[in-house]
């Protein structure tokens, strides 16, 4: 099977690990993955941002540049609710408002054929055990777009529940929003960081040492509150935490490993 | 007190960054006020799980929403029909009807009936349609004084304060803060606070209700609102938990009933639907413990007189928006704001509005436009997290209207005023970002620029704390480590070559 791999803006500027861990996780399941490098940014922060306009070149690019692939796979459910939910809006409205069919058709074409990773995994893929290792104590923080616009349900806990090594911490309040929200965490800082404050105590009650998710933005809010309030957990993409086995442990986050992967 | 909500919201402007005054400052205070952060805590958390539970008690919930949602949408698509059907009807039964194309206009009806009646004194239904008009306010200055009757809005009115809660005006408030609050202010309305009040929930009660009890008896002008409207019978219905409302509609002479144009239903069978979904999502009970449903007036049976004051106040602007008109299927349940992650942070005053939370968001910029500070910082007030969506009994899909606002703001574009078309300039303020998110998209449009970009950024990895608007971020987190090469660069060294 060859899948194509939609690695996000801000994976590939800042989180490149994740990218790599989906990469190695998807060609030790048999999958062969290909990188098209025509693909740059959803346009999520552009459009929630209001700016409707600016986001239509986006979804053309990212529409054609992965034309002709069955299946994109993505470790963001905020990007692949984006391209599901939003993409078709953007469309439509383009269509209303006098400008073609043109944008609607790609937006159609692409939406049932991108998968959050798990949704891969899980219902394409069918396997909740991936073989992976990870000796530490997770909390598992479901993002709002993947919980509540994509739907991922339980899919992040079984394949975590199946990760030899781990052990699952309960999260209270995990279904509540981290308080990121895109130009949100700029736009109402107070609010923002009294939200993210809220959950990171509670990822330090969970008595967890990693703190799990599938949006590296919400982890880097999160990672950054606990980065200042000093707290000994690690945010980490759900991603790594599936790629990692015995003989290739996860090499830790990117500020202890240095520029190595 | 409405009017000086509306008021306060289009003062509050100054410099933040990226055209966003009003909410984030109002906000900023709320969230590190401990006490409030405690009680509204508190309140949410424990209404957001009996609710829960209260839903889920329904099989069918999912269909009564998609019924509820479908009809409201079939009225409003129908309101001109059923409007004039239901003032056929409230005058075929007795009633009287007036129609007010704004707050002034309904203020100024209203405070004639009641001068027409020689009265100075109404006791008042909670109403959110008054709030929003700022009745009270109007009433107060021809000398007429508006009693609250409801609990949570009595405690609003005594302390001088502001509402905060679409069904718990209060809820900003503890039990020992109303405890002082009674003692201190009820002499000064009629009967005082019980000697030696103390703070337990059922001694408050009892203090109200004897302080208001006074108040029933006496008044001979009653003020309402209305959950629904029949279009079919003229039948109006305001559900309730405490019968102060009971006492208020059927007690006094005259009823006045100041009803928003979006609160009609077609039959009386379509309050079938909404009968089930609004105590649960509201108060959470199965059955919420009064519903009062008249028809005109009844010889020898409650008041006299009815007028009903049919209220447009921008609604009919907003059913001109083919995807904010969705605001309009509110039947102010208040679910939205208990799920509300933002709200209850920032609190309900931070919303400038008597519409707080999610629905306040996005039905204030609409009822109001978005010109003022406020209106136009409340759509970004969110960080669209879906809560109020899946909570909320007719559907609304909340996050989809804000992004529609934030366009309407940045972009600008059209809108209706005051029943005209007219095209609004994207908002002041926002200049900045607009250059930013144009460049960052032409950036984002190009794959070796952006690859570019990336490499700059890679070498610049030792920054710590951001200028201009990043400091909101730095300011409170760290930064990602920013790593040596971007993906593209690790798949173009290890994968690339093998293909
Ligand atoms: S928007 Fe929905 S959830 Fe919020 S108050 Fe209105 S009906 Fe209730």
């Amino acid at each position: 099977m060859r899948v194509a791999l939609f690695v996000t803006c801000v994976n590939d500027a800042l989180y490149p690990g994740t990218g790599i861990a989906v990469v190695r996780l998807l060609e030790r399941l048999g999958v062969t993955v290909d990188f098209p490098a025509a693909q740059s940014c959803c346009g999520q922060a552009v459009y929630n941002t209001g700016y409707r306009y600016e986001t239509e070149p986006l979804v053309r690019r990212t529409a054609r540049a992965f034309e002709g692939y069955r299946y994109v796979v993505t470790p963001s459910g905020s990007c692949a609710a984006m391209v599901r939910e939003q993409y078709p809006r953007i469309g439509r409205r383009a269509a209303a408002e006098g400008r073609g069919g043109e944008l609607a058709e790609l937006a159609a074409g692409l939406a049932p054929r991108v998968y959050e990773l798990t949704e891969f995994l899980v219902d394409v893929l069918g396997v909740t055990d991936v073989g992976a290792y990870f000796p530490h104590r997770v909390a598992y923080h479901p993002s709002c777009h993947g919980l509540r616009a994509l739907g991922l349900g339980d899919r992040p806990r079984r394949l975590l529940a199946a990760v030899r090594g781990l052990e699952l911490r309960e999260l209270e309040g995990a279904e509540e929003c981290c308080g990121f929200g895109g130009t949100f965490a700029l736009k109402n800082p107070d609010v923002s960081v009294a939200m993210g404050v809220d959950k990171v105590r509670a990822v330090g009650a969970s008595g967890a040492d990693v703190l799990c998710g599938g949006d590296n933005s919400c982890l880097a809010h999160l990672g950054g509150l606990l980065d200042r309030r000093g707290q000994a957990v690690r945010a980490v993409h759900l991603a790594e935490v599936l790629a990692a086995t015995e003989e290739r442990p996860w090499p830790g986050t990117l500020r202890e490993r240095g520029s190595r992967w | 007190m409405a009017g000086d909500v509306a008021r306060t919201g289009v003062t509050v402007v100054s410099g933040a960054f990226l055209g966003m005054p009003a909410f984030p400052e109002a906000a900023r205070a709320a969230v590190h006020d401990a006490t409030l952060r405690a009680n509204l805590r508190h309140a949410t958390r424990t209404i957001r799980d009996k609710r829960a539970r209260a839903v889920a008690e329904l099989a069918d919930f999912p269909q009564l929403r998609a019924a509820g949602h479908a009809v409201k949408d079939h009225t409003l698509r129908h309101l001109d029909t059923y409007l004039l059907r239901l003032e056929a009807a409230v005058t075929a039964a007795g009633g009287t009807v007036h129609w007010a194309a704004d707050a002034a206009e309904a203020n100024r009806i209203v405070t004639e009936l009641v001068l027409a009646t020689g009265e100075r004194e109404a006791v008042k239904v909670k109403s959110m349609a008054t709030q929003e008009t700022g009745l009270n306010e109007a009433l107060a200055e021809a000398g007429i004084r508006a009693y609250e009757t409801d609990l949570a809005e009595l405690i609003v009115q005594l302390g001088h304060d502001r509402p905060s809660h679409i069904l718990v005006p209060a809820i900003h408030r503890n039990r020992s803060e109303i405890r002082d609050i009674f003692r201190a202010e009820m002499g000064g309305w009629g009967r005082p606070a019980p000697e030696g009040l103390g703070d337990d929930p059922r001694e408050l009660a009892e203090a109200a209700r004897l302080h208001l009890r006074e108040k029933f008896l006496r008044a001979k002008v009653g003020i309402s609102g209305a959950n629904f409207m029949v279009a079919e019978t003229g039948t109006l219905v305001v559900l309730e938990s405490e019968g102060n409302g009971r006492m208020c509609l059927t007690l006094p002479e005259t009823l006045i009933s100041v009803v928003g144009i979006e609160k009609v239903v077609p039959t009386f069978r379509d309050l079938e639907i909404f009968l089930q979904t609004l105590p649960r999502s509201a108060t959470a009970e199965r059955m919420n413990p009064y519903t009062t449903l008249w028809t005109g007036t009844t010889d020898g049976d409650g008041p006299r007189t009815f007028h009903l004051v049919l209220l447009d106040n921008g609604r009919t602007d907003t059913l001109a928006d083919d995807v904010g008109r969705q605001a309009l299927r509110c039947i102010r349940c208040s679910a939205c704001l208990n799920v509300c992650p933002v709200y209850e942070r920032a609190g309900g005053h931070a919303y400038g509005s008597v519409y707080p939370g999610p629905i306040g968001a996005i039905l204030s910029p609409q009822l109001r436009g978005t010109a003022s500070g406020i209106d136009a910082s409340l759509p970004f007030a969110s960080t669209l997290c879906g809560a109020c969506y899946e909570v909320c009994p007719v559907g609304i899909d909340i996050p989809e209207v804000l992004v529609h606002l934030r366009e309407r703001i940045v972009q600008g574009g059209p809108v209706t005023r005051a029943g005209a078309r007219v095209r609004i300039r994207p908002a002041r303020g926002h200049a900045a970002e607009r250059a930013a998110v144009r460049a960052a998209r032409l950036l984002l449009d190009r794959p070796t620029a952006l690859h570019t970009a990336e490499r700059l950024l890679a070498r610049a990895r030792r920054l710590r704390h951001l200028p201009g608007p990043g400091r909101a971020w730095t300011d409170t987190r760290a930064l990602p480590a920013v790593p040596a090469e971007p993906f593209r660069d690790w798949w173009r060294r290890e994968r690339e070559p093998q293909r």
